[in-house]
């Protein structure tokens, strides 16, 4: 079976293409991006609720978006300033995580129709350096061994 | 020189790609691969030697001739190591769908 996302992630280079086909129409896939009440609901991780700080669907406008645990803690902050904004066709804009070393990336997101009600994405990613990308690559792989290990763990402590 | 030969700088390039897939169905003499690409034979040769150190390709005489043929443990390492980071875009990407199909019918 064809893979519905795919990662294309070339040799010395310091950037990265994610394309998705969506079963929605292209007005809609838009939406899912740049309105913060429906933001929160996809762009997040498990165990955690997002929340959206500040919005601007604008050009020069910017965004900000905070990550808390479930005793209220902030994990995660992020932030970015928007330099194209075209509804249903292009968003640039810059993308940062607060106090993490991992610098800024320019994220390129184009939206395209394919039939009424389908539509296709494609983000193009460039970082800072091909180490900060190889980086960024690597956190799932690390987070789902940490995952895995903590799982064992606790299968592990249930034994004992 | 100090090279590096991590299987993943390996898969990244687009031509050790192609190579992967046609000798993923047979294996092949260096000369049959590289008629299949433009590039220049001691080119080919290159990243043959790069997929082999790698161990993405292992090495088999018969009589005269060498051929090559993945190595499918090592190739499911490099699978196991993108795939989290695309499982996850996979993840978000589904919930997107899900909520925006919800949006939809209200």
């Amino acid at each position: 079976m064809e893979l519905k996302t795919k990662v294309s992630a070339d040799e010395d280079r310091q950037d990265l293409r994610i394309t998705r086909e969506f079963d929605l129409p292209v007005e809609l896939l838009f939406k899912a991006h740049v309105d913060p009440e429906i933001i929160v609901q996809w762009r997040t991780m498990p165990n955690v609720t997002a929340k959206i700080l500040k919005f601007e669907g604008k050009k020069h406008g910017s965004y900000q978006m905070q990550s808390t645990d479930p005793q209220g803690k902030v994990v995660l902050s992020v932030n970015g300033v928007i330099h194209e904004f075209i509804p249903n066709r292009k968003i640039i804009r810059t993308f940062e995580i607060e106090n993490a070393p991992l610098g800024v990336q320019l994220e390129i997101y184009e939206f395209e129709p394919l039939t009424d009600n389908t539509s296709k994405l494609k983000m193009h990613v460039i970082y800072e350096s091909v180490v900060l990308r190889d980086h960024v690559l690597k956190m799932p792989f690390a987070q789902g061994l940490s995952m895995a290990h903590d799982r064992m763990q606790e299968i592990m402590g249930r034994l004992k | 020189m100090n090279l590096r030969r991590d299987v993943f700088q390996a898969i990244a390039d687009p031509t050790r790609r192609a190579i992967l897939l046609l000798v993923a169905s047979q294996s092949m003499t260096a000369g049959a691969i590289a008629a299949n690409f433009d590039s220049a034979r001691p080119t080919v040769s290159k990243h043959l030697q790069i997929l082999t150190e790698c161990e993405l390709l292992q090495q088999e005489q018969s009589g005269r001739e060498i051929h090559y043929h993945i190595n499918a443990k090592k190739m499911k390492e490099v699978a196991n190591f993108i795939e989290p980071f695309r499982q996850m875009w996979d993840d978000r990407f589904n919930q997107l769908e899900t909520v925006m199909k919800k949006y939809k019918t209200k």
